[in-house]
């Protein structure tokens, strides 16, 4: 099955998990997806391997980058017509809090799209959806 | 400098889970910065088109080598928490070749400290990532890493 094929199998279905079989690190990762009230949230199941800080014990904060970076473009492929990856140009993490040892979710709104950049919005958030522990804004390449 | 290197070296590699589990080596510590390493791996590639890599590899590599630079520029663990961190890519990771990246801390106050880094395969002077983080400092809680952690 070819990437594009997934894409579109997916938006038929409703059902992003497919795509996440098909990209290798958000299969490592272990995220799955959800839909609630229309709106896709990328979950990360809490693994020991996702550590940075083991004092706290917090998630990495490259982890909790990836990851919103992750959830960002499962919105664009979910949204959007497009039939490959978006490609990153640049992405801003802000932390807000530490990640506990425990699931995270997040979320994306795409704010703006070109026809060759797309602009996305992230929230990820743990316990309480009211107190995010890092947002993102990002751009991709949709070429 | 007050740190060990070998030792801070052996902290790095073994006591982070996270940069543990993705075979993260240590190639480069000084006060001037840090350099790390690591092989590609089948599961970090993010595009199934092209087998380039997800960019949160990198994020990671980043985040690790930005965060320890601030250690050493202190010449001390203090505990402190990532702000923000904005990563600019620059041009796929060539798959398959290593992945390396650089983090340097250029400017520390008493509440934060500024740091800048760069992923690179062949040559830092054709990165394929560029980065610049901000850590609040004197925040509560551990250190990543401490003299304690290597147990």
């Amino acid at each position: 099955m070819s990437f594009a094929d997934r894409i579109a199998a997916a938006r038929t279905s409703g059902d992003y998990n497919t795509l996440i079989d098909g990209i290798p690190y958000f299969h490592w990762l272990g995220l799955r997806a959800e839909e609630k009230d229309g709106e896709l949230i990328t979950v990360l199941p809490f693994q020991d391997m996702l550590i940075g800080n083991p004092m706290l014990p917090a998630l990495h904060g490259g982890v909790t980058g990836a990851f919103l970076e992750s959830a960002a473009i499962m919105s664009l492929m979910a949204r959007m017509q497009t039939n490959q990856v978006p490609k990153i140009i640049n992405i801003t993490i802000e932390y807000l809090r530490p990640g506990g040892p425990t699931d995270s979710f997040a979320a994306g709104i795409v704010t703006r799209q070109g026809r060759r950049v797309a602009n996305v919005r992230a929230e990820a958030w743990q316990d309480d959806r009211n107190h995010p522990i890092a947002a993102a804004s990002a751009h991709f390449l949709m070429a | 400098m007050k740190f060990d290197a070998d030792n801070l070296r052996q902290m790095m590699e073994q006591a982070i889970p996270h940069a543990r589990e993705i075979g993260l080596q240590v190639t480069d510590i000084g006060k001037e910065g840090i350099t790390v390493k690591v092989d590609q791996q089948s599961r970090f590639i993010g595009d199934p088109d092209n087998g380039i890599i997800h960019g949160g590899v990198i994020t990671v590599l980043l985040d690790t080598v930005c965060g320890v630079a601030v250690y050493t520029a202190l010449d001390r663990f203090a505990p402190m928490a990532t702000l923000d961190l904005r990563i600019d890519y620059l041009r796929p990771a060539i798959p398959r070749q290593a992945i390396y990246a650089r983090g340097h801390c250029y400017r520390t106050t008493r509440n934060v400290a500024f740091c800048r880094g760069l992923a690179f395969q062949d040559t830092i002077d054709r990165p394929i990532a560029h980065c610049s983080g901000c850590f609040m400092l004197s925040t509560t809680g551990e250190p990543m890493l401490s003299d304690g952690a290597e147990a």
